[in-house]
Formats: C-alpha cells, structure tokens, sequence
C-alpha cells in the first residue's frame, strides 16, 4: 500500500518553477478521477484549474481619477453619465456595475432595456476608450474648483483596482416562473406557467464546487480575474457556509461568495463585459478562475467532481422568491440542467444556462497555461474562507 | 435546394383561400409556417420558410402573386456579432423556432439564421446585445 499523498503549496510551486508541475482543468480532472480514482489522482495532479464566466452582480471598480489644477474635493461624480460613489475622498470613486446611467428610462417603459451602465463603463475603460469624467464640488479653501468635466483614458488614471465584493457564487438557484405572464428577472426572462428553467453556474467547473469546504481558497489565493491575475482578498458578502450539503461536500443552495480584486489595467474587455439583462438592471460578466492544489486524496476527490453529483433546487420567481421565500420545487442535478431539460413536479421544463460554459473553460485554459508556463505561481492564503457562519 | 424566409400578406378578399396548401400540393414545395395572424382590419400575414427547386420556387411565388398576395423577401434579418457574444445561452429562453439553441455536450450556442423567423426576442434578451436586426437590401425575385 502506497503512503498517502501529502503535498504543500510551497512543494508545488517549486515544481511549477522546475516545470515539473502537472495542471489538468476541472472537467479532465473529473475524467481523471472517474478512470484512475482519487489516491491515483492526488499522486499524479498538482494543480486543477478552475473556471466561470457569467454575469455578477456586486462587481465594479475602485478609481482615482488624479487632481487637476485647481484641485477639487470631488462630490458627485459620473463616468459616461453613469453616477459613481464619490464619498471616499476628493478624487477617489466606487462605480459599481449595475448603477445604470442617468438618463436611462429604467422599468418606465416595462421591461426597460438597461443599455448602458457601469459595467459598460469599466468594459469601456479595459478596451481602452476614452470615457468623459464629470465631477462637481463644494469648494473648499485647499480644494477651490467645483467642477471638472474631462476625457479619460484608463492608461490615464493614477489607479484603477477591480474590486468585487461579491463573485463566484458557490452554487445558485434554478429560476422558473408559475405565474401567467412573462416575467424579467436577475436569472434572465421566465416564460409563464414554468416555460423555461434558468440556472447560472458552470457546474464542475466552477471553483468553489472543487474547493467545497474552502480548504484551499483564502486571502491571498493567486486567480484569474477579467482577464490578468487576481486576488482572493476575503469572503465575499453573503457568503453562507451552512448550508445542507451533498456526501461528497457541495452546497444544495447557494453557499460560498469571495470577494476579489485585481489591476484593472492589466484586465481585458473579454473578460469583464457589460450586459443588459432586460427589465431588471445593468451588470458585468466577470471571467473567474481559481487554482486548485490537489494537497492530498481527499482534494483530488473534491477536484473530481462531477455534474451529476452537484445538485441545486428549483426556486418560483413568480410567486415565492419576490415575497422572500424559496421553497424548493425540485432539486436537479448540473447534468440533468446541462441536458436541455428537467422534470418538476411532473412537468418536463426547457433549461437555459446563463453563465457561459464555452467561456469558463477557456478561463480554466488558459489558467492551465500560465501555470504550465512558470509565470503564475500559486498563491498561499493567510486563512481560508470561514466554514463558520459570519453574520447576516 | 433552394431555401428563403418570405413574408406573405393576403387582402382580406384572400385570407379564405388555402393558398399555402397550394404551394405543396401544386408546386412541391415545402414550408415551413413561422408566424401567421389576421390583422384588424382582416388582412392577413405570414412568415413562411419555403424550399424547393429554383424552378418550382419561382413558379409557386408567380402563383401566389397572381392570387393577389403581396410576396416579400424578409426585409430585415437578424445577425449575431460572434466577438460579442459570449455563448451564455440567455437567448435561447425566448427563441420560438429553435434558430438559437445550444449544441450538447459542448454547450457552445449556436445560431441557424436559416431558421429564424425575425421575431427580435433575442435583441433585448441578449445580455451583452450580441444580436442585431439588419435590413436586407438585396432583391432576389
């Protein structure tokens, strides 16, 4: 009987440094499990990439735009029309992706569109397009100016960190619609009387479900984020461990958030796109990666995982969800989702992904590559993400 | 083979006829019915996808023509800019004829224009409005 495996994250860098190291994405990882099970696996995989692409509200970007002469204790500011919070400092602002812009009809004319907003903005910005800046201000005896209007380049600002508060949902709801009319929602258009079934994760690619119980991912965790490296920098906001969970470790419900930050000026437009989700809002498609060591068995099993044995429930935006209930329906599993259809109370219901597949296994690629190449060594956190509940 | 989506408007004297019955029994064609309705004032319309030989195709339009029904080619028609796509697959919750559907187990999102009936749904469903209505300029006919 072979000893167990047993491997540090300082022991596999050294072998990504010797290029050594062997990195398999999280759907070869499932294969590889599946033929030669864990214990194998765990002995002859260092790293599983991880990767997910989907629109993620609690994402925008951290700014300081530089003092002008006369300077100015910025008040409001707006980014292409698009208010962004100016409280921080003089010429420091928050735009979050889903504050739509000014002028924007909103829901007036039902279901509204949502052309533009701050996701667009920071999309903008990482194209490189100039983006016209307004500010006004008080006047103050060291700040005297109270109004800048000037066009910007992100290669122009002083700083600009991605920071989102809220990314990579470990696991979330099914959307269906029981009532009579076409609704519009966060998890897209639901057709009446459970027309479509609407679900938003990318399964066993999607980090935290190879990471179940966080072992792994804390503050200081080396990602992929929008396109350049990133940070895990804490959990995110509702992250929510204690959930009930399958045998092998992943949620039944949504669970664990990170929250992330990175350089925006290293960040690409194909990693960080602004949609338009039709009657509800403006929000950002955020490309999401994270790394994981396979330490031992027990992580090469959690790395293994597969859509059929990750399972979510079947959630009422029509009637229980809007009134803070959410009653499961059904609970499916990520490759009955995956299939075209699912079965709820009898009724055979149409499913449509949201969170772009093709795209998160690029992501788990091209994370692959970096690390395959010695340019991107794993990050080791100072602590991993509370299993503990954490207020809320 | 020839293939076209047409839209077909019949006066109120012709909306009784079974015109588009027609088309298979008399000219071999085969179609496709993607949308169809009768307006307030009773005129009808509908979007047909027909297909056949050339030669039979163009003799089924004269027929149809000659029936009184104003013939068109689809004015407009609806692209997909594939660098702004990001293969999420909104789109194919509102798609009624199957034009947007995803390819399993790739999960990459397809779209067949040859099916598409130019309803729109997918304009404002598309989170990063990938999808656009362009009018078609070119006659065929």
């Amino acid at each position: 009987m072979a000893r167990p495996v047993k491997k540090t994250i300082q022991e596999i860098n050294a072998r990504i440094k010797s290029g050594d190291v062997v990195v398999v994405t999280a759907d070869e990882m499932t294969r590889i499990v599946k033929d030669k099970g864990a214990a194998a696996a765990a002995r002859e995989i260092d790293v599983v990439t991880t990767g997910t692409f989907a629109p993620m509200c609690s994402s925008g970007a951290m700014i300081n735009f530089g003092h002008s002469v006369p300077g100015i204790k910025a008040s409001s500011v707006l980014l292409n029309n698009v208010p962004a919070y100016g409280g921080l400092a003089a010429v420091d602002c928050y735009i979050g992706a889903t504050e739509p812009c000014l002028d924007d009809p909103l829901n007036k004319v039902y279901p509204g569109e949502f052309i533009y907003g701050g996701g667009h903005v920071i999309q903008d910005l990482v194209a490189g397009k100039s983006v016209y800046l307004k500010a006004t201000a008080y006047g103050t005896d060291c700040y005297p100016n109270r109004a800048v209007d000037k066009k910007l380049t992100l290669a122009e600002l002083p700083n600009a960190v991605l920071c989102n508060p809220r990314n990579g949902y470990q696991n979330y709801n099914v959307a269906v619609n029981s009532t009579n009319k076409t609704i519009y929602t966060y998890m897209g258009t639901l057709k009446p009387k459970m027309g479509n079934a609407n679900y938003c994760s990318a399964g066993e690619l999607s980090p935290l479900f190879n990471d179940p119980y966080y072992r792994t991912i804390g503050l200081g965790t080396r990602i992929f984020l929008g396109g350049a490296v990133g940070y895990v920098t804490w959990h995110g906001t509702q992250h929510k461990p204690a959930v009930a969970r399958a045998p092998n470790g992943t949620p039944l419900r949504p669970a664990g958030t990170m929250w992330v930050m990175g350089d925006m000026k290293l960040m690409s437009p194909r990693w960080l796109v602004g949609v338009s989700i039709q009657g509800y809002g403006c929000s950002m498609a955020v490309g999401l990666g994270v790394p994981i060591p396979i330490l031992d068995e027990e992580m090469a099993r959690y790395a293994g995982v597969s859509d059929d044995e990750i399972f979510t429930q079947v959630i009422d935006y029509g009637e229980a969800y809007p009134n803070g209930h959410s009653e499961s329906l059904a609970q499916v599993s990520y490759a009955d989702l995956k299939s075209g259809a699912i079965t709820v109370q009898g009724h055979t219901i149409h499913t449509v992904p949201l969170s772009s597949i093709v795209r998160a296994r690029e992501i788990a690629g091209s994370l692959k590559r970096w690390i395959e190449s010695g340019e991107f060594l794993l990050g080791e956190p100072q602590f991993t993400l509370p299993m503990e509940h954490v207020g809320g | 083979m020839y293939s076209k989506i047409l839209i077909l408007r019949f006066p109120r004297t012709e909306v009784q006829k079974p015109l588009v019955c027609n088309l298979a029994r008399n000219f071999d064609l085969v179609f496709n019915i993607l949308n169809a309705g009768i307006l307030p004032r009773k005129e009808g319309y509908m979007v047909l996808d027909l297909s056949g030989t050339r030669k039979n195709f163009k003799e089924g339009v004269q027929y149809l023509k000659s029936q009184g029904v104003d013939v068109q080619n689809a004015s407009q028609e609806v692209k997909r800019d594939d660098t702004t796509c990001i293969q999420c697959g909104a789109c194919t919750a509102v798609c009624p004829t199957g034009a947007l559907s995803i390819l399993r187990p790739e999960m990459t999102v397809t779209f067949e224009q040859q099916k598409c009936s130019v309803c729109e749904l997918c304009v404002p469903a598309c989170p990063p409005r990938a999808m656009k209505v362009r009018p078609i300029r070119q006659a065929f006919f």
